[in-house]
């Protein structure tokens, strides 16, 4: 993000619209063989986001044109789409900062319905596939279980994770290959794996030592530039794999 | 509203829509902080099935930032009926007294259950909760402010949303993601109106699916999509209210609509208060900090409502800042940066986002935006629907979270009450259901349940007229935002109220682009539009009848609070034609006398 030096200067609600010229990926199953691309252009404020460019495309020009967002400011990460060769979250990018030529397609490696919506039974499963959920076997009693803050902090990175998919849907090897479990499980797995009240980091470190986990791995970092949480996301599959390799959590 | 529909022509093609049909002993519908609170409640125990039209982890609960109040005096001395004192005041005298004390009283197990399952909370040295202050929490009924939220940085929500549904990933919980129920079910053979299932739209095929179940909880969120400028997500369009609005069950205290103080300027994506509990302070254009005039003893960590009438006067009065004077300051610069980074990322994220600024060192530009609905489906502190002062329930019949009205926030919510409302009642409501259906045989539902449905789908498809759903909400929010926000009159409310009759009668001929069953949101998007234009007119016209300011309802003609005729909730009930009836039932006091709200 671009710092500005002068308090307030792109904060104005007359700044004059733009011309955004939108390529988009369309594919509706009822009707089309493949997929294909459409223009349009729509008149933008600068300071829009792409997500309100494609709801004036939507709104505007073309009704059938189908994609998920909700809350619209980059926390329930329903928008993952790939603009310009990139993936991002449509609703916390600016037209300011991508510019006035967007291609807009669906997320890569996951099956597309319609438009921009892809299949994301796939992705979920693969989360669902590393026990994403605290497992504990003491009784803590009617009392909170102590964490301190170093403790709290070793996982903080991770907890951030949106499960938008962003970063699996970046990675080569997933598009090669989609028995991976991908940076996104790998993600999950680190916020549980070194949560100091968690006891089964053993079973999930078994599950990611399998050859669908981390060492398929090839550190390309997509993932790492892809997460609009900026998670590190390759740092934490490193961590994942040292903690494989030394034991150690 | 569907009887009226004038330019019906069906095409030659017949639509056929594929029906399934499912049993349960128990549906949730939406699969927010309540709901998903009420799934590991009842996942289990009796055959159950959570729908929702998101994925659960894209609800908006997510969004929530600050924190969850519970008085476990982890870092400073706290007494939970301080909490319900601040929560009583708070919702100037609305709420009702019992059920406060229990969400107050149940507080502290909740934010305790959360850390078992995994939540991440911030924490103490010692390695406990770590707890801030937020607005309108005091201690010792208003002496100075308290450090009673339980949070995770600025992403408690987040974090909550999360760890619940961790928590339905373990306990196998059934989801049916991406359905959207359009219509409930009553089954009336024994005499007695009960629940007795929905009927969802799956968005990925466009089939129908009848579900027919014992216990249906409803805990689909709020409607803050009548607003233009709104920290509520697209897809908070109010459908479980407007779905049993339209079948019959009033609607509590919809005038009482809440506006955060802090809205980003021109988005209205929301600023948490944590940020003014960390120290932030509010500036006008002046750089005065306004809030010092309006509440001397706990200045910019006053209600919600307090703080947005003070904002809204400063504007008023010429006060604002930039071009047009509009909006006001949030400063941070203050702060540490270190305490920015550790306590406020996300927030001071947003800032330079979407407005390219650094709030270490520039004020941000915020604005009130429309936030959370006090008013809703009307219930009892088990969950159960009631439907009129005698406390009647619909058997069966729950709902839980923003889309409810308990009555626990009265007339203004307090900050972190909402994500403790969620975990509170999500589990008594779905403990509730789980009991209930265990005692009672299946309903009956007839064959082909699903008909109005389908018939609205293909009239939808069908329609030919000229009217189109984006520029019918879009004038909604517009009117909404501009004559029934921050201040209201009784004139700004009927041009208000004469727009919605207007938008009303326009919506008879919309016509959608998209006639086709895979990701037809242009279908979806306009059933979610008749729920906006039923709540807004609901909440206006029982924002017209009530002559009185109290809580987040300032009316400028009527700017006292007056007990004597108005401490009573409303009950909007919407007749077959959209018309609104008004009917009133007392509040149920406690402890509390009602007292002038100074802070």
């Amino acid at each position: 993000m671009t710092m500005t030096a002068q308090p307030q200067s792109q904060v104005t609600a007359h700044e004059p619209k733009v011309t955004v010229h939108l390529k988009i990926k369309r594919y509706n199953p009822e009707v089309d063989t493949r997929p294909h691309w459409e223009e349009y252009e729509v008149q933008m404020s600068p300071g829009d986001r792409v997500l309100d460019a494609l709801h004036q495309v939507k709104w505007t020009i073309d009704g059938t044109l189908s994609f998920r967002r909700s809350c619209a400011h980059g926390v329930c990460g329903s928008d993952a789409v790939v603009i310009n060769g990139q993936n991002m979250l449509a609703c916390v990018n600016l037209i300011r900062n991508v510019g006035t030529h967007l291609t807009i397609e669906p997320i890569r490696g996951l099956p597309v319905i319609k438009d921009l919506v892809v299949d994301m039974e796939p992705f979920f499963a693969q989360y669902r596939s590393i026990l994403p959920y605290l497992i504990a076997h003491d009784d803590p009693g009617y009392k909170e279980r102590l964490q301190s803050p170093e403790d709290r902090e070793r996982f903080d990175d991770t907890t951030k994770c949106i499960l938008c998919a962003c970063c699996t849907t970046s990675c080569p090897v997933y598009w090669a290959n989609d028995s991976y479990v991908g940076p996104a499980a790998i993600v999950n797995a680190h916020r549980f794996i070194f949560d100091s009240r968690d006891q089964a980091a053993a079973e999930r470190l078994d599950i990611l030592n399998q050859k669908s986990g981390v060492w398929r791995c090839r550190t390309a970092f997509n993932c790492t530039e892809a997460c609009p949480r900026g998670i590190s996301v390759t740092k934490s599959i490193e961590e994942v794999k040292r903690a494989i390799l030394y034991d150690r959590v | 509203m569907l009887k009226n529909f004038t330019i019906v022509r069906f095409h030659a093609k017949l639509y056929t829509v594929k029906v399934h049909y499912h049993s349960y002993d128990a549906v949730i519908v939406g699969a927010g902080g309540a709901g998903l609170r009420a799934a590991i409640e009842v996942a289990g125990k009796v055959r159950t099935a959570v729908i929702t039209k998101l994925y659960p982890t894209r609800s908006h609960t997510g969004a929530a930032q600050g924190g969850m109040c519970a008085a476990l005096a982890n870092v400073e001395e706290d007494y939970w009926e301080w909490h319900a004192f601040d929560t009583v005041k708070g919702g100037d005298y609305l709420g009702d007294q019992p059920a406060i004390d229990i969400m107050c009283r149940e507080a502290i197990d909740a934010v305790i259950d959360l850390e078992h399952f995994g939540m991440p909370f911030s924490r103490t040295p010692e390695g406990r909760i770590d707890q801030r202050r937020f607005g309108g929490h005091t201690r010792n009924h208003g002496e100075a402010p308290v450090r009673r939220s339980c949070y995770a940085a600025d992403r408690t929500g987040h974090m909550i949303l999360q760890t619940l549904y961790q928590q339905c990933v373990a306990h196998e919980v059934n989801f049916f993601n991406e359905f959207q129920v359009f219509d409930v079910l009553f089954d009336e053979s024994g005499g007695q109106k009960r629940a007795a299932g929905v009927v969802a739209y799956e968005l990925a095929t466009g089939d129908l699916h009848v579900f027919v179940s014992k216990g249906v909880l409803f805990a689909t969120g709020g409607y803050g999509k009548i607003f233009r400028i709104s920290s509520n997500a697209h897809t908070l369009t109010g459908d479980g209210l407007g779905v049993l609005y339209r079948r019959g069950i009033p609607m509590q205290d919809l005038e009482f609509y809440q506006f955060h103080p802090t809205g980003i300027y021109g988005f209205g994506i929301l600023l948490s208060e944590a940020a003014r509990g960390e120290g932030g302070i509010l500036r006008n254009g002046l750089g005065e900090r306004f809030m010092e005039r309006v509440a001397p003893t706990v200045k910019d960590l006053a209600p919600r409502d307090m703080v947005s009438r003070a904002i809204h006067a400063e504007i008023r009065e010429g006060r604002g800042a930039g071009t047009d004077k509009d909006f006001v300051y949030l400063d941070l610069t203050h702060l540490p940066p270190e305490q920015i980074d550790a306590k406020l990322p996300d927030i001071t994220d947003f800032a330079r986002t979407y407005l390219g600024i650094e709030p270490k060192t520039q004020p941000i530009p915020i604005q009130p935006t429309a936030h959370y609905a006090m008013g809703g489906i009307p219930t009892n502190v088990e969950g159960e629907v009631v439907l009129d002062g005698k406390g009647t329930v619909v058997p069966g019949l729950y709902a839980a979270g923003e889309c409810a009205c308990v009555s626990v926030h009265g007339a203004n919510r307090l900050g972190t009450n909402s994500l403790l409302d969620i975990v509170v009642f999500g589990r008594r409501g779905g403990r509730a259901m789980a009991e209930y259906v265990k005692g009672v045989d299946h309903p009956e539902v007839p064959r082909g349940a699903e008909a109005e449905v389908r018939d609205r789908i293909e009239r939808f498809k069908a329609a030919s007229g000229g009217e189109k759903v984006p520029a019918i909400r879009t004038e909604l929010q517009q009117t909404m935002t501009e004559n029934a926000s921050v201040v209201r009159t009784a004139e700004s409310l009927r041009a208000a109220h004469a727009k919605i009759d207007e938008l009303v009668e326009r919506y008879h001929s919309i016509a959608i682009d998209d006639k086709g069953e895979v990701f037809n949101y242009d279908l979806v998007e306009a059933v979610e539009l008749s729920h906006l234009l039923d709540l807004a007119k609901g909440l206006v016209v029982g924002a017209e009848a009530r002559q009185e300011s109290r809580g987040a309802h300032w009316r400028d003609d009527f700017p006292t609070r007056d007990d004597v005729n108005w401490m009573k909730h409303s009950l909007a009930h919407r007749g077959d034609d959209g018309d609104v009836r008004l009917e009133y039932k007392p509040v149920i006091g406690g402890r509390y006398e009602p007292m002038e709200r100074k802070y």
